[in-house]
């Protein structure tokens, strides 16, 4: 996902990177209400964890591994704009001195990796807790799903931005099949980490996960994880089932996608391979129709996870008082 | 290092001390402690006994229940706070949790440009402070770089350049190898500052505190010459304090 | 989705790269970064000029090519898509070698890679030949706001320290024979990340109590005041970004 230099074309790299500036900015400026002078240490410190975060493998299936985004997970644990700017920071980070993702390329991949999964992520999670339990179980449950889905919305955000600024003539429904058909898969794994990391955070230190505030003391039996789980990826293999229509026909995209985000263990077909050029002589021109109606959908998707997240962003005003650490010793 | 002496090398005053965590566990339940200027006190005593509590008051970062903390005269309170930090150095157990900035100079620089110094006046506090621990030639170093020992010294460093008058260190030698807990004790040993030195090394409290106090209960429970409290095996015994395999207070001479 | 690695990219050296001031690097990297991604996927001479420019840099900078090309690996999946592009394009069909593709997929998948690649060199260049605090530096000095640079400043300062707590819990995992191969047997890897999560937060609090501790109050004291930048230094700087750019007007006016 850290997309390089000249991977769209100037004009978007130039948009996506005033809207990133100006959702970085807010996010300073929320976060300073919100941890005072306690911001700089805080927030460089989670911004460390962030970027660990997204170095731990796990394993999905058969021994092949992922790893994570962490924007829903930061969201949920520090609140939107917190994590918004802790993993803004951690792109900056990464494109500056690890050359990781291009320098021009910020604003396209601030928000896909920052914005959107963040924002998208904190409107599921507050969806999904308005829906779920108020226990324990629930805000986890809704963690998962927040964590799954912010996946899938930065798929769609980053199709979106290839309609409207791609530097190569591939046709937007092939980009977006691929890109959210594979992104599905991924998001199981994303959503089942940030569940049950949020689980395991909400065992020990309950009151550092924003999103829990105002959550009752629990009764009775300790939180079980392994219903919810089994839930999350019942439900994710749902999403998957319907949005795979889009990519079944385009398995090269697939391939494609997988090698991009260095999700899939292996990619040995070669890519020259003579069974994949079959599909190409009839898959020459996209269907515009089609295009256009994904691209409404995915869309409004998008506004609706990304808006209801920051309507309820700004709305939530949380307290600013913290508890000190209780030393060792 | 005369010349980096205190202004005013400060006493300490604890009484009636009371503090209860967040979460409802009670940390501190009345504790007193005066300790003389210029004075060396090893303050010792079980895990979860309150020392670490207690020593986090003496400048301000936890703020009492109950009870007041007086420093050089001075009484903590909202309006001495930040007269409070700067006579008050802490030297915090994980040196990872001191040294934030990138180099050691800029850590070391931190205090004292918080204090309003500027340029040479703030370059030559920087040197003075890491001439004092012998760590001149690690200023461009960076923090993460260090080996345990020099991280420790440079930890001591960022706090003597706000010149305190009186030292608060917690565990200051836990995860030192010999020869770094050496290079500490003969540091320390030279600063002319009042030193409360909160510590499971028993033999280091002996050799570098002529007193020590034992905490148990969020109380003070023992008093008196170190040598004397660590001949005590009771005294010992009851608050989960062991001498190590072999050590004799008694036939050790203090260095 | 970055795999990413905690070591930074700096390359100690002393070259004339090294000692540019960080702000005017950063700008002159960012100046032709652009100018590449700018430049049309059919001028290929341009990028030729451009990865010429960039080897004449790596040399001056006495970064080892090795060095900069063992870090292009971040490209490689791009390179990948690049490749693919081709195959997957609408427009015309071409024949290359018996096998029909694009033909505007098969200069837009050069173009793609071409990009990739400078651009990628251009920032890892900037990376190997400037340390990382100032770097950031450099950036605030470009109006970067103050609080955002010391939040990565404090990031980069404790990854190590964090990635190093996380690499602890996974060996202590291996150790106990923790070999998880489906997506449920991963519970015990978000356990250790939401416990990474709350030693950091705690960490951040310790941090704080010892900025608190010396003297901070919310603003982060600047520590120098850097030199003007002579006009020579700019120019020297922006040579290779300037020179593309006329090489880049030159070809345009050409075709």
């Amino acid at each position: 996902m850290h997309a390089p230099d000249g991977f769209l074309t100037v004009p978007a790299a130039v948009g996506t990177g005033l809207i990133s500036a100006g959702a970085v900015g807010a996010a300073l400026r929320q976060s300073r209400e919100q941890l005072g002078e306690q911001q700089v240490p805080l927030a460089g410190l989670t911004a460390a964890f962030v970027f660990a975060a997204q170095m731990v493998n796990f394993p999905v299936a058969a021994g092949t591994t992922g790893h994570l985004m962490g924007g829903a997970l930061a969201a949920v644990l520090l609140g939107p704009w917190v994590g918004l700017l802790v993993v803004s920071v951690v792109v900056i980070v990464q494109a500056l001195v690890f050359a990781d993702g291009g320098i021009s390329a910020l604003g396209y991949n601030l928000i896909n990796m920052a914005v959107v999964t963040s924002l998208g992520g904190w409107g599921v999670f507050r969806l999904g807790r308005r829906v779920l339990p108020k226990t324990r179980v629930g805000v986890a449950v809704a963690a998962g799903l927040a964590g799954g889905a912010s996946v899938v919305i930065s798929a769609m955000a980053f199709s979106l931005e290839w309609l409207v600024g791609a530097s190569v003539p591939v046709a937007f429904d092939r980009v977006f099949g691929a890109m959210v058909g594979v992104h599905t898969l991924i998001g199981i794994g994303e959503g089942a980490i940030t569940g049950l990391a949020v689980a395991a955070v909400l065992a020990s230190r309950p009151d550092l996960v924003t999103g829990a505030v105002g959550l009752e003391p629990p009764r009775g039996p300790r939180t079980r994880v392994r219903p919810f789980a089994i839930g999350a990826v019942v439900v994710s293999l749902l999403v998957a089932a319907v949005v795979a229509q889009f990519a079944v026909d385009d398995p090269d995209g697939l391939e494609r996608v997988a090698e991009d985000t260095g999700f899939a263990a292996s990619a040995q077909d070669h890519p020259l391979g003579n069974s994949i050029f079959a599909d190409y002589a009839t898959a020459g021109v996209a269907d515009e129709s089609t295009s256009l109606a994904i691209a409404g959908i995915s869309g409004t998707l998008l506004t609706l996870a990304v808006g209801g997240g920051l309507f309820s962003a700004v709305r939530r005003r949380g307290p600013s008082t913290s508890s000190p650490t209780q030393p060792v010793g | 290092m005369s010349h980096l002496g205190p202004d005013d090398p400060a006493g300490l005053e604890v009484s009636g001390l009371r503090y209860t965590y967040p979460d409802g566990t009670a940390a501190l339940h009345g504790l007193d402690l005066r300790v003389e200027v210029g004075e060396r006190v090893a303050v010792l005593g079980p895990n979860g006994a309150g020392k670490t509590t207690f020593a986090l008051h003496c400048n301000g970062l936890l703020r009492g229940q109950g009870g007041e903390v007086v420093v050089g005269g001075l009484r903590l309170d909202d309006r001495s706070l930040t007269e409070i930090r700067r006579r008050v150095g802490f030297v915090f157990q994980d040196a990872d949790d001191q040294l934030f900035l990138g180099t050691v100079r800029e850590d070391v620089a931190f205090g004292p440009a918080n204090l309003g110094l500027r340029a040479e006046e703030l370059q030559a506090r920087v040197q003075d402070a890491l001439a004092a621990v012998e760590a001149e030639h690690l200023a461009g170093r960076a923090p993460h770089h260090l080996s345990g020992g020099e991280r420790r010294r440079v930890a001591l460093a960022t706090v003597l350049a706000m010149r305190p008058a009186l030292l608060v260190l917690d565990e200051p030698t836990s995860n030192l190898d010999p020869a770094g807990r050496r290079e500490l004790h003969d540091v320390l040993a030279r600063l002319p500052v009042t030193q409360l030195v909160v510590t499971h090394d028993l033999p280091f409290a002996l050799e570098l505190c002529p007193r020590a106090v034992i905490v148990n209960g969020g109380r003070v429970v023992a008093d008196g010459p170190t040598a004397h409290i660590l001949a005590d095996e009771a005294l010992l015994h009851a608050n989960r304090l062991e001498l190590p395999f072999g050590f004799d207070p008694r036939t050790t001479r203090r260095g | 989705m970055g795999a990413g690695h905690t070591h930074a990219l700096y390359v100690h050296e002393h070259s004339p790269v090294h000692a540019l001031p960080p702000h005017v690097k950063v700008v002159a990297t960012v100046a032709f970064v652009v100018t590449v991604a700018v430049t049309p996927a059919s001028a290929g001479p341009v990028f030729a000029v451009a990865a010429l420019l960039l080897a004449a840099v790596t040399r001056l900078a006495r970064v080892p090519l090795r060095f900069v090309v063992a870090r292009l690996v971040v490209v490689v999946p791009f390179l990948l898509v690049a490749l693919m592009v081709p195959f997957v394009a609408s427009g015309e069909r071409t024949e290359v070698l018996g096998v029909s593709v694009a033909a505007e997929g098969l200069v837009a998948g050069f173009g793609i890679a071409a990009r990739a690649s400078l651009g990628a060199t251009a920032s890892i260049l900037l990376a190997a030949t400037t340390e990382v605090p100032r770097l950031l530096r450099g950036l605030e000095r470009l109006r970067v706001p103050p609080v955002l640079t010391q939040i990565a400043t404090f990031m980069v300062r404790y990854l190590e320290v964090v990635a190093g707590e996380l690499g602890r819990m996974r060996t202590a995992m291996v150790a106990r024979g923790h070999d998880p191969r489906w997506l449920w047997q991963a519970r015990p890897v978000a356990a250790a990340t939401g416990a990474l999560f709350v030693r950091s937060y705690e960490r951040g609090e310790r941090v704080h109590a010892a900025m608190l501790a010396r003297g901070y109050t919310g603003t982060m004291p600047q520590l120098d005041e850097e030199s003007e930048v002579t006009t020579a230094t700019w120019a020297r700087a922006l040579a290779p970004a300037v020179l593309l750019v006329a090489v880049l007007v030159v070809w345009a006016v050409l075709t």
